[in-house]
């Protein structure tokens, strides 16, 4: 025993002459301090990174037995769920890891506008969260026209057709994306090195960068009260604690439990009622037929409300631009110097609610045929939208914030 | 944030509830895959009478006898007509350009049908055919306007016949809608036989649709029995570490 015990710990020291591991693992994980405090909310970040090793472990199997071909893309899915040895399963993980990629992210962000995640010092942070959510919105966009169903193709047409709302030189850009007149083979094989080689790359970049901003300032909390304006004599955040063991360990609860409901969608429900899965992706992509009704996933069914609630297509265009780009601007719209929700005035919390009321709105509003009552409502929507962020300055600047305690736990 | 997480939640039930509205009414087929006998009798008749027109192209007959709990004599001898393979696909023997010349349409694989279009939709249109004398095959059907498909199980359900009553439209015109449809002349089965066996035809379809189902509804338990025991146990561990954050 001994002797394992010395020739492990020389291993160690022979590494660590060469490479910083013991440096790494104590900046990192049992030196890093983070605050004592972090509630249900803050389960939402490990996650994020859980469900993105979910996909690229699924996926390299995946791209196993799929064949990135017009002819052949939707008969490969189904032998890969047929015939391939556990192939459903990877196909079923991949599948609802889509969507719960953006249900943990969309919960990871709504987090952010509680507690001002946001604010000084961690603009940059929150800015390379959202380079992430972008590139995650490609990804997923990418990987949606793979599977060479009716919603794939569709989609995909439609959403590339938007590109030619752009005055001059619309239609050849479009054309340009999809590489031919019409979503094709060409298209299927572009869309899938993308999906599999360029955009996994960005994403593995943006994560880091996430984290390392991360562990640049810190985390926030739910009260919003720096941790570092505290230190004890030793030089240790008063209100922190090591990283690892404490939040190690509490966040495989959060995982297993994650992994619960993860779970039950992937064996008992893995098409939940056409929302992960959609019926009519499993109609073999045909160029001629147009389904009588698209819609997107519905992670993106928010921002399809608020193009379609547009009359003009090229401001359509932009306003949904606008509503994901807007988020980018959010630490220097909000004036309060208050971070947490806790102790911000009322006119805050009643802006996000109606925010988060109306994200809601507008993502069924997106899943729903046109109407002219839902046209309107989406139109309602959309301005309570846009204003939550332009009308930020103001409501938040005069807003009857309280005052904030020095440290966690004195409310 | 309870109350924040209860407010979600009562949102998330109000877009559900409001979703609900405005779809077809099916007849609700009720269909299930854990009954083997039934989607022996549903291969049955799949082999009989779908067969010969719409391929199943992606189900292999040896994966089927190993679903059914058939021996693979038993699909040799009695459900394979197109080929001799037993780990061939279900393959349809007539051309699509023939089928096209026909029917106008070729039909369509029905290896994942029941994914496409739900087993309530299969089952209501199987129920669904009427006499339409102005139609090429002199049927027409509820749940599908105008289908090219001709009324292939007519021997076991007979002939039925619209029932019509007068509707008002939103611009005030009297209008004739279908109200039900009835029996004109009888089949081989009486109509709860015949039901039956269009059920077990719908939870053949809904088998071939995704084989792999039977595997995670029986997985799935044991899948999240095991996290469940690791749950307790990490619990444990958290509750031991944080015993001294205060």
């Amino acid at each position: 025993m001994n002797a394992v015990v010395k020739g492990l710990t020389g291993l160690r020291d022979w590494i660590d002459q060469r490479f910083p591991l013991t440096e790494f693992w104590e900046s990192q994980l049992t030196g890093y301090y983070a605050p004592k405090n972090f509630n249900f909310w803050y389960f939402f970040g490990v996650l994020s990174l859980l469900v993105f090793v979910i996909q690229i472990v699924s996926g390299i199997w995946l791209v196993m037995s799929y064949k990135p071909d017009a002819e052949r893309a939707f008969a490969s899915v189904e032998y890969i769920m047929r015939d391939v040895e556990w192939g459903w399963l990877l196909r079923y993980l991949h599948s609802t890891g889509a969507s719960a990629f953006f249900i943990v992210i969309y919960l990871h962000m709504f987090r952010a506008l509680m507690y001002g995640s946001y604010k000084k010092p961690r603009e940059l942070l929150w800015i390379f969260g959202m380079f992430v959510y972008l590139a995650l919105m490609a990804e997923a966009f990418f990987g949606y026209l793979l599977p060479w169903g009716q919603m794939s193709y569709w989609g995909a047409q439609v959403i590339i057709s938007l590109f030619g709302a752009v005055p001059f030189v619309g239609e050849q850009l479009a054309e340009w994306i999809r590489g031919d007149y019409v979503v094709s083979d060409v298209t299927l094989n572009r869309f899938f090195a993308f999906h599999v080689i360029a955009l996994p790359l960005v994403l593995c970049g943006l994560v880091v960068l996430h984290l390392v901003a991360l562990r640049q300032t810190g985390s926030n909390n739910p009260e919003g009260i720096e941790i570092k304006a505290s230190k004890g004599p030793d030089g240790k955040p008063l209100d922190g604690i090591p990283f690892h063991p404490y939040y190690t360990v509490k966040d495989l609860v959060g995982v297993i439990l994650f992994l619960m409901a993860f779970s039950a969608v992937v064996f008992y429900a893995p098409e939940l009622g056409g929302r992960f899965l959609e019926y009519n992706n499993f109609v073999p992509a045909n160029p001629m037929v147009t389904p009588a009704h698209i819609e997107p996933v519905w992670y993106f069914t928010p921002f399809y409300a608020i193009l379609r609630a547009v009359p003009n297509k090229l401001f359509g265009v932009i306003l949904m631009g606008a509503a994901v780009v807007l988020f980018f601007f959010l630490p220097w719209l909000d004036r309060s110097k208050v971070k947490s929700i806790r102790y911000r005035g009322v006119r805050y919390r009643f802006a996000l609610t109606v925010f988060v009321i109306s994200f809601l709105v507008l993502g069924f509003l997106g899943m729903q045929p046109v109407t002219t009552v839902y046209t309107w409502m989406a139109r309602v929507f959309s301005v309570i939208y846009f204003a939550f962020f332009l009308l930020m300055p103001l409501y938040t600047s005069n807003d009857n914030d309280r005052p904030v305690p020095a440290r966690i736990g004195t409310r | 944030m309870k109350r924040t997480l209860a407010t979600l939640c009562l949102l998330f039930g109000a877009v559900g509830a409001w979703g609900a509205e405005g779809t077809i009414p099916l007849e609700k087929a009720h269909s299930s895959i854990d009954d083997p006998a039934s989607l022996q009798r549903g291969a049955r008749i799949f082999v009989n009478y779908c067969l010969s027109c719409h391929a199943a192209s992606y189900m292999r007959y040896n994966r089927m006898a190993k679903d059914l709990h058939l021996t693979e004599e038993m699909v040799q001898d009695n459900l394979m007509f197109t080929t001799d393979k037993i780990v061939d696909t279900m393959q349809v023997a007539m051309r699509s350009t023939d089928a096209l010349k026909w029917f106008g349409v070729a039909p369509p694989d029905l290896s994942v049908i029941a994914r496409a279009r739900g087993t309530d939709w299969l089952y209501s249109f199987l129920l669904g055919f009427y006499a339409d004398p102005a139609r090429p095959n002199g049927v027409n059907n509820l749940v599908f306007k105008d289908t090219a498909m001709p009324h292939v199980l007519v021997g076991l359900q007979g002939i039925q016949q619209p029932v019509y009553r007068t509707e008002q439209d939103q611009f005030g015109e009297q209008k004739k809608v279908i109200e039900r449809l009835e029996l004109m002349s009888s089949g081989q089965l009486t109509e709860a036989d015949y039901r039956r066996t269009v059920r077990d035809l719908v939870n053949f379809l809904h088998y071939v649709g995704e084989p792999a189902k039977l595997q995670r509804l029986a997985l799935g338990k044991w899948v999240l029995l095991y996290l469940f025991v690791l749950l307790l146990v990490a619990y444990r561990l958290k509750a031991e570490y944080w015993k001294d954050v205060h």
